[in-house]
């Protein structure tokens, strides 16, 4: 655990360097651990980067509250270790990549872990923000408290923004309480027999917080009081599975032989939309979050939208390449103006989701 | 001292909009070629049902009124409106309670309430396309016979539309465990300033690009008029259980929420009403609440069978070691029911009170609520009027209704600077001016006090990225900086020990 002496506010720091950038047309890559540099385009070749480490500390934490308000530069696994202490966790599972990940990229990727279909996503957490904008002004949205609908909800536009409208200086989160007790199940199946159990699962009401298909094997894990896990455990049939806590963590930090291959689409659909078994995959979420090996963009583009989602290129060897799914020209033109309603110098990230972003 | 009316706010001069007779009669030529004449309200005795919604206290007499059953004819009225710059203005079933949907005097008033169909259900992938005039409880009701269900439940759920739900991101008493509307879509279609149609979201979990579904959530009309909403269902829980507790005072009844939330349980609702909402309530619906009661705490909690089942053992020694003095658990559904029922209908029931009341809607730190209950009691003895308090304690949004008499001289005002009040202690304890009813024209000075001029000026950003000539629903949801150099710059900062002097509100 990081003592408190090391925590500290660089806020000034950060500030000055987004105001001279901004000034001097220079652009900023914002880098906090690096866990995630592979997400994204690499975009123009932007030389300048402003590091977010240095910006940590948790500075507000109030179990009886369920909100933590912590500093971008923050560590992850620190977070995770202070709530825990409390029996509290983030509900939205954000996977890590890596020691070094930070709350700010967590926030700023908007990546959910295995439990995302039942409790939430990053954005669902997110309470408030405070932003530096692409001019290097301080602003401030949202707050600490679980409702607030004054304004616009720019702190939630902020997740999966993946910086390019603001550098988050910090971010309050609503915890969860850590479910008491957990276990895995795993059913051997075929893929459809596997999809369609994995659809009845989140029709009935059962403590189910994460669901996997990989290698024709199910893998179900129940979390909530011990009464409720063992009753559904006794329904729900299947093996019970001793190595549960590592595969739900390996599975959210992608540290599985499946993920290191060159090329890895996301393909986020709709949730009953049939499995293509043509190349290797890998399907978690209730069937709403599939990974592929060895799609190419057209084929990847055109499972995402026969199930009414969209495609990532998630991991990949080329620096050349556009990673998310295109956007209708409409939508293309608001992403723009909202850019520069908060970044007008185009100073944060460019081309990192979008080349026109 | 600023008064709050209408006349006073840009976007409802007549000046901001410089809508001539010659425009007028124009644009109502070339509605009356997409819209059958029964859509199209010209008689100021039928406009004057739609003059303000579930804020009464301020009312606009639109200058036309147009009732559209199609996605085609609201993107025409929405071009037409454009290309002569005639503000549009959306509006549902009107139960909003923070004037968001008052009419534009100079402006078209655009009501969804012909789109009243549900388009289809996917029990698969527990979603259903709905118009957004379909109603909140509307969508439970048809889902039911399949054991789902759409989880937010605001107390107007009977007759609000879901429109006006996403539109203002409503709440309910479920959302302490189930979240806001905006936790509960999936996808809306949007018609645009520009009047082309949009979709926001997908059938999947996420989209590319910006969250603007997030963005989207209850804008207040201001960015695109909603016209088709896809809702994500819930299975009914297997069991529900719901407790109700008495206290002999807030203060007890309030420390104790904190505290079942720290034990690491999240009731699916957990609900605080005082003395005189318990009286009129009960008045109202024999609910069956104990009338001795300084304060009720209703605490609902559902799931798996034996999980409800071990959670409530510990929930009810909680409370009968923390001061609770009479302790119930809902014996039957109708029980259950019925316990909810004076819940429900507090705000009709205190509405009985008094000719008027306002609703305000500040959220604050859950630690806080004693204290912040203590002080409204202060201010009500202060200005004297009665306040009486019901709301969402799990969430620590707060509902105080302020009693008053709109016949008697100067009470609305005073009620209205007693709201402006709590209002800005919301703030100063680090909370906001509103949780689930929005901003609307109601709360929109406050703004000023929640945000700085920068801020604003963010939002005024967002506004005119969907919006560029601000045609929608002008003089809502975030000020101008004039209205705020006008009303006096008074941003509050959280934490600030002693709030600013108010008396200007």
């Amino acid at each position: 655990m990081m003592s408190e002496e090391k925590w500290q506010d660089t806020s000034s720091q950060l500030i000055e360097t987004v105001s001279d950038a901004y000034h001097h047309n220079k652009q900023l890559n914002i880098t906090g651990g690096g866990s995630k540099s592979f997400l994204g385009s690499p975009g123009t070749s932007v030389e300048d980067s402003i590091i977010t480490t240095s910006h940590c500390g948790v500075l507000l934490y109030e179990p009886k509250e369920l909100v933590l308000q912590a500093r971008c530069g923050t560590p992850i696994a620190e977070i995770e270790k202070l709530l825990s202490d409390e029996a509290q966790m983030l509900g939205f599972e954000p996977p890590h990549f890596g020691d070094c990940a930070t709350v700010g990229g967590a926030v700023a990727s908007g990546l959910s872990g295995p439990m995302r279909p039942y409790a939430g996503a990053a954005r669902d957490f997110v309470l408030g923000v405070n932003l530096i904008n692409g001019k290097g002004e301080q602003i401030s949205f949202g707050g600490r408290v679980m409702k607030n609908v004054a304004g616009y909800d720019v702190s939630r536009l902020m997740v999966g923004a993946m910086g390019t409208l603001g550098l988050i200086m910090d971010v309050s989160l609503k915890v969860i309480p850590l479910p008491r007790h957990e276990i895995t199940c795993c059913f051997e199946m075929q893929p459809d027999a596997a999809l369609n159990k994995m659809l009845g699962l989140s029709r009935v009401s059962l403590p189910v917080t994460g669901t996997c298909y990989f290698d024709h094997m199910l893998y179900v894990r129940l979390a909530g009081n011990e009464a409720s896990v063992r009753a559904a455990r006794k329904s729900l049939g299947g093996e019970e599975y001793d190595q549960g806590k590592l595969f739900w963590r390996n599975l959210r930090d992608q540290d599985m032989n499946f993920y290191s291959q060159e090329d890895i689409w996301r393909l986020s659909v709709s949730p009953s939309t049939p499995i293509d078994t043509g190349t290797p995959y890998l399907i978690e979420w209730g069937g709403a979050q599939r990974w592929y090996q060895r799609l190419d963009r057209e084929k990847a583009e055109q499972l995402a939208e026969n199930g009414s989602g969209h495609a990532t290129l998630f991991r990949t060897s080329s620096s050349e390449a556009a990673r998310f799914h295109p956007l209708s020209p409409e939508l293309a033109e608001i992403h723009k103006r909202l850019k520069y309603a908060f970044d007008p110098g185009r100073v944060f990230n460019p081309g990192r989701m979008y080349a026109d972003i | 001292m600023l008064q709050t009316t209408q006349e006073s706010f840009p976007g409802s001069d007549s000046t901001d909009f410089p809508v001539t007779a010659e425009t007028r009669k124009r644009v109502l030529i070339e509605i009356e070629k997409i819209l059958p004449v029964e859509a199209v309200i010209k008689e100021q005795s039928e406009r004057r049902v739609y003059e303000s919604d579930g804020l009464s206290a301020h009312k606009c007499l639109p200058w036309l009124v147009v009732l559209p059953d199609t996605t085609a004819q609201v993107q025409k009225i929405v071009k037409i409106c454009a290309e002569h710059r005639v503000p549009v203005v959306a509006r549902g079933a009107g139960t909003g309670l923070s004037g968001g949907a008052m009419p534009h005097k100079d402006g078209v008033l655009l009501s969804l309430a012909r789109f009243n169909r549900i388009l289809s259900v996917d029990t698969n992938n527990l979603s259903a396309v709905v118009q957004p005039g379909v109603t909140n409880l509307g969508i439970s009701e048809y889902v039911r016979s399949e054991g789902l269900y759409y989880a937010p439940d605001p107390s107007s759920q009977i007759a609000c539309t879901i429109g006006g739900n996403v539109a203002e991101n409503a709440g309910g008493v479920h959302c302490l465990k189930y979240g806001l509307t905006v936790h509960n879509i999936l996808k809306i279609e949007l018609v645009t300033a520009q009047g082309s149609l949009l979709t926001i979201g997908s059938d999947a979990l996420d989209s590319p690009g910006y969250d603007l579904l997030a963005l989207l959530t209850g804008s207040e009309g201001m960015l695109g008029i909603i016209v088709e909403v896809t809702v994500k269902l819930l299975p009914a829980p297997a069991d529900v259980r719901l407790i109700m507790a008495a206290f002999k005072s807030t203060r007890q009844a309030s420390d104790v929420v904190g505290d079942i939330i720290a034990h690491g349980i999240i009731p699916a609702g957990l609900e605080l009403m005082d003395k005189l909402a318990v009286e009129a309530a009960e008045a109202f619906v024999n609910a069956g609440y104990p009338l001795d009661a300084e304060a009720l705490l209703l605490c609902e909690l559902d799931g798996y069978k034996d999980e409800v089942d071990s959670n409530c053992d510990e929930i009810m020694s909680m409370l009968s070691t923390n001061g609770a003095y009479e302790l119930r658990i809902a014996s039957s559904e109708t029980e259950r029911l019925n316990l909810w029922k004076g819940r429900k209908s507090a705000f009709p029931a205190v509405g009985r009170l008094a000719p008027d009341y306002l609703c305000m809607d500040g959220t604050i730190p859950r630690h806080n609520l004693a204290d912040a209950l203590d002080k409204i009691a202060a201010l009500s003895s202060e200005y004297g009027l009665r306040i009486a308090n019901v709301f969402h304690a799990g969430d620590g949004n707060l509902h105080p209704l302020i009693l008053y008499d709109a016949n008697n001289p100067g009470e609305l005002e005073r009620a209205e600077e007693l709201g402006g009040e709590i209002l800005g202690m919301c703030v100063s304890l680090g909370g906001t001016i509103t949780g689930e009813h929005g901003v609307g024209i109601e709360k929109i000075n406050q703004m000023c006090v929640q945000f700085t001029e920068l801020e604003l000026s963010h939002f005024h950003g967002v506004k005119s990225a969907f919006d560029p000539t601000g045609i929608l629903n002008p003089g809502k949801a975030v000020p101008t900086l004039r209205r705020c150099a006008e009303f006096g710059a008074m941003h509050v900062h959280v934490g600030e020990e002693k709030f600013p002097e108010l008396d200007r509100f």
